[in-house]
């Protein structure tokens, strides 16, 4: 019951990282039925529409409700701990957001049982995606069912925004922020200003699709290339909104494993900001092929090339800080290390796939596939393994195991090699994305696709052995030091697994890389910056669920409304939108007395904390 | 003309299937190569220089067996941070200026152009129509173009968006319902050069290909006086009046300029393919006729319940419609 | 939490919404709010601007637009607007009947302007221009609608903080609620001075 009604930030990162991996492992299914129905030339292992269905939510699943939350999962355990705060500056809301997601995402993977996913691509393009004439049912739960995550996310991203701004302990200044706290700000300032298009995009398709409207309706004067632009206005800020978290887990990751600082600190932080402005200057380069004009194609090409320019000042501070270091092949490390050349390869065919005429080639081919795959396969999701081994003693005072880890590492990393390096080539040869088979006169694809299938099966087996790491470990005793990886920020002064209140006494802050700068000066602690003293815990609530709850039942009403029931009651409820406005009632009175019943929270008294009795 | 075709099949086939955007036959595929070339000779060096950096620190910095103590704590380097920025930027200008060179002269507008041809592609779902504007002829599916002549496309759509690509020739150009875009390529070689829809359209996606059959002058004038000159009368009489009788007239038109929901059947013997993607024999033109869910999933075309007897008599008339007499 | 202040027994501080972290807290999270609200606004405006002369066989926008009416509500808009600053005056003097007068002020000058344009929406449905009749009458409803159901959303907030100053009355709880509904009735009232150029203005004239 805690667990449903938590506003610790901790809890709700745990809670993030569950339903992160629940839909990392449902999205990694689809990855493999398209593998596998692609293994062999003209196959009929799924059928076309299937098919369509199983591309749609491999994409919209993975990035939406796999690598977002599990982003989000280190975001918020870890980034009140590196500033010093004893939570973020909105508990109620963290939890808040954490259920919208899970809803959410439940409520686009429901479609599989209720006549058919979404199939017009994790992109959804119009007319295929907001005309009945052209697609199914299936797209009304991606409007509504994103709508409803991505208010999660919103809601988070201000969260952290508002923590960072205004919580900080005493003496850390933005520019002695550990670098991942840093990208934890700058990928929620995107995700504030990139999510609202977002909502906006699919309010208009959701209209179109129940409500009758004209935004994409060719004959009625609407426009297809409008919901391209609001679309990509979102998307390529979102791709960056994914990496930049990446990148600032493999700047704590490096530093702490090469026992040096980061090299190039405000560089580092100068080229964070810049990719997040340049971010939203790129997006035409989705669409160079929709004809748009050469001014607009040469504008954003070379708006797009410029982009690689602080990625890689990022690549070679990286490199910098392993210079003159001393190495540690920790797991984490190992995961962070095979990042760098990964994701480098993925960054220059994104330089290749700036140039407008060359992209002419490229564009919706598997050259694309291939160069997204590298990035945020080759990116993000090595950077969360990294997270994962690193973090996982502060999260749940355990060590997980190296050896398999390090096992699990080598079938994953030579898996995903194999399964996307060869599809750059596929791409090249003219293989077209998104078919659901191909004929088998193609000189060369059959083979090529068989590689990059059996390149899956090790991936596959990689995961199992990452999961299988995780329950062997949990059934363990716990066995994890405060400081197991000698660390060099905040998070690393604490017990593990922390205590609810994170910090006894809010920590002063006198340098960059604040606790190594205290072991340099032979402390062993932090210096307190207040006494000991009654710490304010906010109370538990409920009322998250079931606001989220709220908008998962309007949903259904909404999307529902027109549709034919045998029950006669049933018919009556929807028809008259009991069931849509009704669940916004529900959320509505949730609001209201959330704003008219004051929370006093509970106190810890400083008994309790000297007896650290306190469990986490 | 059948005859030319097959032997054009064999001999360019090898070369046409080989055609693909590393291997272009056509003056826009070309310049399209080189910007490949160039960027990925870039980004090749680029990587060196990191793979060769990454691999020294990796094993020279290993931490030793017993090594303890703390390495020297570096803040950073100007000079490094001013090299590794400055260098990039010249390597991308490098890379920026044939790249918008090439952007601009690709979108050259050849609508008022006189020794171009013109095309107007419209996309379907799931089948590429032809109109060929200044010439009468409208048909589906193979692009007949003459040899080292630039071809200009104005690409329609007329449901949802689809994208025209011909990975041997040149690069590709979506059709978007309510926009008309425009492109030109040329094919340097004789070949049947496969065209695929590239954007995500629905169930049969996959299924939409084209040929742009590149042949020399003379027999490209063949083929268009073939085409403005369809067969005054058809031998396979049952067949016709099936066609009639069920309702095939109505989406398909046989005449050389006429539009209709369906492709255009005229000189429908000597096409490629039938359905878009299978070969044009008697058996798939027989499986598609008796179940086109089967051969082409989502697809308009209907399942007319017909019999083996009334499939045998419209095969036979189809092709009938054969203009190389 | 241990910054948590209690301060029922002090007296009240000049600007009691920025004298808890939870205050302060509340008034950066409600101005990020406002910042991704611009966006999504702005977003809007493009698909407005975008569709705007996609009027099809339907009334367009000149036809429609009458500007006594519009000119009538943006007055009533702004002079609201002016209300809930008078209203966040008044908390900062400490005098909680202004506060209240004014803020009750805001909410009927408010409504005003909503039933002025429940009104105008009424009218144009009457002469064609629905919802579904082109991409102009969605977008127009969509973009002005959605600022309507803003406006509406924003009288529901303030009548419920009014509520509660009656009941708690001014404390550091209840004045960053007073603080932040303001900020939100004023990013309302901007908006609406871009609706009425880029829809009103530049429909008549443009």
């Amino acid at each position: 019951m805690d667990w449903l009604t938590t506003v610790d930030h901790k809890k709700i990162g745990i809670l993030y990282l569950l339903g992160g991996t629940l839909f990392f492992v449902l999205g990694g299914i689809e990855a493999m039925l398209i593998r596998l129905q692609l293994m062999f030339p003209e196959s009929n292992f799924l059928d076309a529409q299937t098919y369509n269905e199983v591309l749609t939510m491999h994409g919209t699943t993975m990035i939406f409700l796999a690598a977002m939350p599990l982003l989000f999962a280190f975001m918020n355990f870890i980034v009140p701990l590196q500033i010093g705060a004893r939570d973020v500056a909105f508990p109620f809301v963290n939890a808040l957001g954490f259920w919208t997601f899970f809803f959410g995402g439940i409520m686009v993977n429901v479609s599989w049982f209720l006549g058919g996913a979404p199939d017009a691509g994790w992109t959804a393009y119009t007319p295929l995606s907001s005309s009945e004439v052209f697609s199914g049912k299936g797209n009304d739960f991606y409007a509504v069912g994103l709508q409803i995550a991505g208010l999660g996310t919103l809601m988070s991203g201000i969260n952290f925004l508002a923590t960072i701004i205004n919580m900080r302990a005493p003496g850390m200044t933005f520019m002695r922020m550990p670098l991942f706290t840093w990208t934890t700000f700058v990928s929620s300032l995107l995700i504030l200003f990139a999510f609202p298009p977002l909502a906006v995009g699919l309010f208009l398709l959701t209209f179109d699709r129940l409500f009758d409207a004209n935004f994409f309706e060719i004959g009625a004067g609407g426009s297809a290339v409008l919901w391209q632009h609001i679309f990509w206005i979102f998307g390529h800020p979102e791709v960056y909104i994914l990496i930049l978290p990446a990148f600032g887990i493999i700047s704590e990751v490096v530093s702490t494993f090469s026992k040096k600082r980061l090299f190039g600190y405000s560089s580092m932080v100068f080229a964070t900001l810049l990719i997040a402005f340049l971010s939203f200057m790129v997006w035409v380069h989705h669409m160079f092929t929709d004809g748009l004009g050469p001014i607009a194609n040469a504008l954003f090409s070379v708006a797009t090339m410029l982009i690689a320019v602080p990625t890689g000042i990022k690549i070679f501070n990286w490199l910098f800080t392993m210079w003159g270091g001393q190495i540690r092949f920790t797991t984490a490390m190992l995961h962070v290390v095979a990042f760098i050349p990964t994701f480098v390869m993925g960054g220059v065919t994104g330089v290749m796939l700036a140039s407008p005429p060359a992209d002419f080639q490229y564009h919706d081919s598997y050259f694309v596939v291939a160069h997204f795959h590298y990035v945020i396969v080759g990116g993000i999701v090595l950077a969360l393994f990294a997270a994962v081994f690193y973090w996982w003693p502060k999260m749940f005072g355990r060590m997980l195991n190296e050896t398999l880890g390090k096992l699990a590492f080598w079938l994953f990393f030579i898996g995903f090699h194999l399964t996307f390096f060869i599809q750059h080539i596929l791409g090249l040869i003219g293989m077209q994305r998104r078919i659901f088979t191909y004929l088998a006169e193609h000189e060369g694809w059959a083979e090529m696709n068989l590689v990059s299938t059996i390149g899956a099966f090790f991936m596959a087996a990689g995961v199992i052995l990452y999961v299988l790491n995780i329950v062997i470990t949990s059934l363990k005793p716990r066995n994890a030091s405060a400081d197991p990886w000698d660390g060099r920020t905040l998070e690393w002064t604490l017990p593990s697994p922390v205590p609810v209140y994170n910090f006894k006494q809010l920590p002063l802050v006198r340098s960059l890389d604040a606790f190594w700068a205290e072991k340099m000066a032979g402390n062993k602690e932090m210096t307190p910056a207040e006494p000991v003293g009654p710490i304010h815990m906010p109370s538990n609530s409920i009322l998250p669920l079931i606001m989220a709850f709220g908008f998962f039942v309007s949903g259904f009403g909404f999307m529902y409304a027109k549709h034919d029931f045998a029950n006669d009651f049933v018919r009556m409820l929807f028809e008259n939108h009991i069931v849509s406005i009704g669940g916004l009632v529900i959320t509505a009175i949730c609001m209201i007395l959330r704003s008219l019943i004051d929370d006093p929270g509970y106190h810890i008294e400083p008994e309790e904390l000297e007896s650290k009795g306190v469990k986490a | 003309m059948l005859v030319l075709l097959l032997s054009l099949a064999l001999a360019g086939c090898s070369v046409a299937e080989q055609a693909t955007p590393l291997n272009p036959k056509g003056s826009v595929g070309e310049d399209q190569l080189f910007l490949i070339q160039l960027s990925l000779g870039i980004m090749t060096f680029v990587l060196v220089v990191v793979f060769v950096i990454f691999f020294y620190v990796i094993i020279r910095y290993r931490q030793r067996r017993g090594q303890t103590g703390i390495p020297k704590q570096v803040e950073g380097s100007h000079k490094l941070e001013i090299t590794w920025t400055v260098i990039p930027l010249i390597l991308l200008t490098i890379l920026a200026v044939p790249t918008v060179q090439k952007t601009f002269a690709l979108a050259k507008d050849y609508s008022e152009a006189n020794d171009v041809l013109k095309v107007k592609v419209t996309g379907h779902q799931f089948w590429w129509e032809f109109e060929y504007t200044d010439l009468g002829i409208v048909t589906s599916g193979d692009l007949y173009i003459p040899v080292g002549q630039k071809v200009f496309v104005t690409v329609q759509s007329a449901d949802v968006a689809h994208s025209f690509w011909v990975p041997g020739l040149a690069g590709k150009i979506d059709a978007i319902p309510g926009v008309t875009n425009k492109m030109y390529f040329d094919a340097k070689e004789p070949g049947v050069y496969r065209g695929a829809c590239a954007e995500l359209c629905g169930a049969s996606h996959a299924l939409m290909d084209f040929k742009v059959i590149a042949v020399s002058e003379d027999e490209f004038e063949q083929w268009v006086e073939d085409m403005q000159t369809p067969v005054a009368e058809s031998d396979a009489v049952r067949g016709q009046e099936l066609f009639e009788a069920k309702g095939c007239l109505q989406c398909h038109a046989i005449t050389p300029d006429g539009k209709s929901m369906g492709p255009n059947l005229n000189n429908f013997a000597n096409r490629d393919r039938v359905a878009s993607f299978r070969p044009n024999t008697e058996e798939w033109l027989a499986k598609w006729l008796d179940d086109p869910q089967e051969v082409k999933p989502g697809s308009t075309m209907p399942d007319v319940g017909l019999t083996q007897d009334e499939i045998d008599a419209l095969v036979e008339y189809l092709y009938s419609l054969d203009n190389q007499q | 939490m241990s910054s948590h202040a209690h301060l029922e027994n002090q007296p009240l501080p000049a600007e009691p919404e920025r004298a808890t972290l939870e205050g302060r807290n509340k008034i950066t999270g409600f101005w990020l709010f406002l910042a991704g609200e611009t966006t999504l606004f702005g977003t809007l405006f493009a698909t407005y601007i975008a569709l705007r002369n996609q009027t099809l066989s339907g009334p367009t926008a000149n036809e429609l637009f009458d500007f006594e009416l519009v000119a009538l509500a943006t007055f009533i808009l702004l002079v609201s607007s002016l209300f809930s600053v008078l209203a966040v005056n008044a908390m900062h003097k400490h005098n909680v009947k202004a506060l209240q007068f004014w803020l009750f002020a805001t909410v009927i000058f408010g409504l005003a302007f909503l039933v002025l344009e429940i009104y105008e929406f009424n009218h144009y449905t009457e002469l064609g221009h629905t919802w579904s009749k082109s991409a102009f009458s969605s977008s127009f409803y969509a973009l002005v609608g959605f600022h309507g159901a803003h406006v509406a959303f924003g009288l529901a907030w303030i009548a419920s903080v009014i509520g509660q100053l009656f009941k708690k009355g001014l404390t550091t709880v209840t004045a960053p609620k007073v603080y932040v509904s303001a900020l939100y009735w004023h990013f309302i009232d901007v908006v609406w001075v871009f609706i009425f150029t880029v829809v009103y203005l530049m429909g008549k004239v443009g």
